[in-house]
This record gives C-alpha cells, sequence and structure tokens, in this order.
C-alpha cells in the first residue's frame, strides 16, 4: 500500500524534469501562434467575415464537412460496432487497414482518384467529401473504437435484444446515446480535417476554406493568418468542451474519463 | 490472459496489418454451400466497410501502379519507372527519405517525453486535457498557415529569431535557414510531435503500475525499471510510432510546397507539380511512378511496423 500512497503523491505533483518538458514544449508550440498574432493585429480578426470569397468558400468547406461527418459515422460506427460484437478477429484487420490514410500520400491517392472517378461525380466537389471519409478514418475509427472499448458492449446489446428489440433499435436507441463523446469526438477530428485540408482540394481545383486561405493570402496576408488562428482555436476549444464534459457525465455514471483516444480501465489503475 | 487485444484504442496496435482474416473468419475447411453461406452471413455487416475503402483507397493505387507502366497512348512502359529512378527524381526520393527520417526520429523522441509528462499527469486533470485535445488539433495541423507561423517565428526577421538575436545568437550567422532541410524539419515537428503523442499514449497507458510496484518490491531503482522492463516493453511501440511518422513526413505536401516552393526538391512536391501541369506535356505518368515509388517506401515501412507491433502485442494490451 506504501507504494501505492508514493506513486500516487508522484504523479499528483509533477517533478522537476517534466515541468521542463512541458516548459520547452509549451515554448515550441506557443511562440508561433504568439508571433502569428502579433503579425495579423487583432483589427484583422474583424475584417475576416467581409473579405470576398470568404463566405463562399467556408460555406463550401462546411458543406463538406457535413457529407463527410455524415457518410462517417454511417459507415463507421455500424461497422465498429458489428467487428466489436461479431467478429472480434477483425479488429485488428481494421486498425489496420484504417492507419493506412496517415502514412499514404494524400497527393498519390488524388492522382489515382482523379483518374478512376466517373465523370458525373468528378465534376462535383462531392467527390472530395467522399475521400475525405477515407482520409478522416484513422481519427474516427479511433474515437469511435475507444468509446466502445469503455461499454460493456455485449451486455448492453444482449439486455436490450432480450427485452426484444432488433439490431436497428438496439443500435439507435441503446449504442448511440452511451457513445455521444466518442461520436462527438469524431465529429470534430472529422470537421477539423476538413477544415484544413489543403492537398487534395487544390489539386482537385475547388476553392475551400483552406485553399482560400491560401490564394487570398497573397492579397491580405493579415486576413488569411487571422482566419486560419481562428479556425485552429475553435476547433480546438469544441474538443476540449467535449472531453470536460463527456468526462464529467462519464464520471457521474461511475465510468472512467474520456479521452479523445483513451479511456481508462478503472481496474488497473492505482491513481483514484 | 489473451494476448491478442489490442491496447486501448490505439493508433499503433500491435500487428494490426499482420492479421489477415485467417482462420476465424475465413471460409471454413469444409466447404459445403451451407457453410460458405453462413460464412457470408457472418462478414455481412462489414461488406459496406469493406467496399468504401475498396473504391476510395484500394483502386487509386491500383490506378497509379497501373498508370506507371503505360505510356499515354496506354501501352506498356518502363520509361516512366526509368525517369523516376533517375536525375532530379532519384535526388528527390534521397531528399524526401533524409527529411523524412529526421522529421520522425526527432519528433518520436520529444512526443514520447511529452506524452510521459502527460501520462504521469493526473487523469482528468486540465493539463492533461488540453495537452491531448491540442494534440487532435495540431496534428491535423498544417500547410500555408503554419508556414507562415514559423515565417514570423523563425523567418530572417521572425520574432525568435529578433529575441535570440539581441541575446547574441542569430541562428542566421550559423548556418540556420528556415527553408533549409533543417528548417523543414523544425516545421514538420509542430504536427508530427502531436500526431506521436497522440499515437504513442496508449502505449502507455498499457504499462501496468503492477509492474513497476513488482520491479520496486525487488529493489530496483527507476533507472533500473526503465532499462529492464519499461523500455524493452515500449521499444517496440516507439519504433513502430517512429515508423507511422516516417510516413506522415514523406506524405506532407501542402507544408513543404507552401514553405519551399522548390528550393527543396521532395517527391511530394515533384508529383504535384505533374498534376498542376508544370510538366512537358507526355510527361504525365512519370508522376504515377514516383506515386508508386513513395507507396513502395511506404509499404516497405509498414511491413516493419508491422512485424514491431506483433513484438509490442506480447506485452501491451
Amino acid at each position: 500500500m506504501a507504494t501505492l500512497s508514493q506513486r500516487s503523491a508522484e504523479r499528483g505533483a509533477l517533478p522537476i524534469w517534466r515541468w521542463v518538458i512541458l516548459l520547452v514544449a509549451g515554448v515550441y508550440f506557443l511562440i508561433p501562434l504568439w508571433a502569428a498574432l502579433r503579425f495579423a493585429g487583432v483589427r484583422a480578426f474583424g475584417s475576416v467575415i467581409s473579405e470576398t470569397g470568404f463566405t463562399s468558400s467556408l460555406g463550401l468547406s462546411v458543406r463538406l464537412a457535413i457529407i463527410t461527418t455524415l457518410v462517417t459515422i454511417a459507415l463507421m460506427l455500424p461497422t465498429a460496432v458489428y467487428v466489436h460484437l461479431r467478429l472480434p478477429v477483425l479488429r485488428r484487420l481494421l486498425e489496420g487497414i484504417t492507419i493506412l490514410p496517415i502514412v499514404i500520400p494524400p497527393v498519390v491517392l488524388i492522382v489515382g482518384v482523379l483518374q478512376i472517378a466517373p465523370g458525373f461525380i468528378k465534376s462535383t466537389p462531392y467527390l472530395l467529401a467522399l475521400e475525405y471519409v477515407i482520409l478522416a478514418m484513422p481519427f474516427a475509427y479511433r474515437a469511435i473504437d475507444a468509446g466502445l472499448r469503455a461499454l460493456d458492449l455485449k451486455t448492453i446489446v444482449e439486455a436490450s435484444n432480450s427485452l426484444g428489440a432488433g439490431w436497428a433499435a438496439t443500435l439507435w436507441r441503446i449504442i448511440l446515446p452511451n457513445l455521444t463523446t466518442a461520436l462527438l469526438s469524431a465529429v470534430v477530428l472529422t470537421v477539423a480535417l476538413v477544415l484544413g485540408e489543403f492537398t487534395m482540394a487544390s489539386l482537385d481545383l475547388y476553392q475551400t476554406f483552406p485553399v482560400w486561405i491560401v490564394v487570398n493570402d497573397q492579397t491580405s496576408g493579415q486576413v488569411s493568418v487571422a482566419a486560419s488562428l481562428l479556425a485552429l482555436f475553435v476547433t480546438w476549444l469544441f474538443l476540449l468542451a467535449i472531453t470536460v464534459i463527456g468526462t464529467r457525465q462519464s464520471r457521474r455514471t461511475g465510468g472512467g474519463s474520456v479521452t479523445l483516444f483513451t479511456v481508462a480501465r478503472q481496474e488497473t489503475r492505482g491513481d483514484r | 490472459m489473451d494476448q491478442t487485444v489490442a491496447p486501448p484504442g490505439s493508433l499503433a496496435d500491435p500487428g494490426a496489418l499482420g492479421s489477415v482474416p485467417g482462420a476465424a473468419s475465413g471460409p471454413p475447411a469444409k466447404l459445403s454451400v451451407l457453410g460458405i453461406l453462413r460464412w457470408l452471413r457472418r462478414v455481412a455487416g462489414v461488406v459496406p466497410f469493406g467496399v468504401y475503402v475498396t473504391l476510395g483507397l484500394l483502386l487509386p493505387m491500383v490506378a497509379v501502379a497501373v498508370g506507371a507502366f503505360q505510356n499515354n497512348s496506354g501501352g506498356f512502359t518502363f520509361s516512366n519507372v526509368k525517369a523516376a529512378t533517375h536525375g532530379v527524381y532519384l535526388h528527390g526520393f534521397w531528399q524526401s527519405i533524409i527529411l523524412s527520417l529526421l522529421a520522425s526520429v526527432l519528433p518520436g523522441i520529444f512526443g514520447l517525453l511529452i506524452a510521459y509528462a502527460i501520462y504521469t499527469a493526473k487523469r482528468g486533470t486540465v493539463l492533461r486535457q488540453v495537452a491531448i485535445t491540442a494534440s487532435g488539433v495540431f496534428a491535423n495541423f498544417g500547410g500555408v498557415p503554419l508556414a507562415f507561423l514559423f515565417v514570423a517565428t523563425l523567418g530572417a526577421s521572425g520574432l525568435a529569431t529578433r529575441w535570440l538575436a539581441d541575446l547574441g545568437f542569430n541562428p542566421y550567422d550559423h548556418g540556420f535557414n528556415l527553408y533549409s532541410l533543417a528548417g523543414v524539419v523544425v516545421v514538420y515537428m509542430y504536427f508530427q510531435i502531436p500526431l506521436m503523442v497522440l499515437v504513442i499514449l496508449p502505449a502507455l497507458e498499457g504499462l501496468r503500475p503492477a509492474w513497476r510496484e513488482a520491479a520496486q518490491n525487488l529493489g530496483a531503482r527507476t533507472w533500473d525499471y526503465w532499462r529492464h522492463v519499461g523500455g524493452p516493453v515500449l521499444l517496440p511501440s516507439f519504433l513502430g510510432c517512429v515508423l507511422l511518422l516516417f510516413g506522415s513526413a514523406l506524405s506532407a505536401y501542402a507544408t513543404a510546397e507552401a514553405l519551399t516552393s522548390g528550393t527543396i526538391p521532395l517527391t511530394s512536391i515533384q508529383i504535384g507539380s505533374f498534376l498542376n501541369g508544370n510538366v512537358i506535356a507526355g510527361q504525365e505518368n512519370i508522376g504515377k511512378a514516383l506515386g508508386l515509388g513513395m507507396v513502395i517506401i511506404i509499404a516497405i515501412a509498414m511491413l516493419i511496423y508491422v512485424a514491431l507491433q506483433r513484438r509490442a502485442a506480447k506485452w501491451l494490451r
């Protein structure tokens, strides 16, 4: 027991070397943000909205983000649930496949996509949304997977089935409400990806928000910088709010704390 | 103990790619019609996902690979591959590999240290949640905005450059240049370190407190624990994550283009220039041969990754 309480104390108060690491990391990550903020100036943030092309490019990106998110959830949620319940042997294969978009260069992917996509999709920007579903897989799948691991999925599904609910009802009325935090994380990460993806959009010749930032940068650099900083902060605040609220709710129901990709398994930790 | 289960929510999952569906999901040994039907029914739930990945990821890759061996009229040729492995394109591959190695090992080490600092902080504290959510956002940050952040910071007249110059150490007098390979590495670390934090945290979570306590009870000091228990257990995961970062650095396009715009020949930028039409007509398929080359490099890295994760799976669950 002595070691346990000693460990807890150790974990509570960070020793000096951890402060040094976090300080160095803080300097590296915050100074560029500060430098950019100073360059953009406060006034640029006000004039972002009135900039030409801002509304139309952001509108396109938002539409792409909505489609991407809907398709991602509709595809990944049932697949993840099904694999967890029925085909656990496929879980590692699924994790292996969903990691691929991190390492496969988008610039290569778009070459192939433009070659094989049928004309009627290629002539619309929505081909991008369909490909963003692929790019979002690494983050979306892992967020959902972490949520599913934290549930006693088998028990609640059996309980639901024994009470006469079909598969659709179980998915919609039992699993979905229990996965709110995980799904919200998946959504925000997907939206962050779509709002920041430049490579495929620019090579597919559509002016999405990130492409507009680059084009507009040549005429009014300060406003472009302000716009990209805004996008960064807003996404981050959303993610933070989701995990804080999710953890609070999870605590109330006796679960572990919620982070993006890992959910605590209570019984193995000695720090609570 | 079931040793095949992955660590919770792990991006860097043990043996992920290696465990091709074998005994349990493959067709049963007795090839009866009923058996095949039952098997089809079992895997029916993953069919939509399989179809989507095939159409959106696999087929485009196949199209690139096929295009690499075609001339403009569709006939078979080796000339694209030959061009892609000579001269400026070969140089591009080398530069890309050197850059990716630097931009995966360095952020790998820093990311591990930061992840460990986060891991040892109490669960649910603000520090932890701020750090992890920030990692999720910064890992997706890149392109011109990122390039700009660093021009404003470490450019010739950037903020940090001026501070350092005031202290008597102007990095530009000591061979540093933001638009050189070293400069690009510094910039890439801005999204690579957060990615490392995200992928290595699950492996750290897999370290059992019980192991440390057992080691301490046997008289081990902190160093002994890391030398004989923690280090060996973490090493395969760490190397696997570094390989993942290697792939991520290799495939980066937007940031490199915004920052260097041709000063360093990188393969991803060369492929992009084929798409942008900045090349002599009749050579479009060289871009596909370059793409094939990148995919082969990635495939080699991923094979090593799989082998390493198999080892990691032995201990981390």
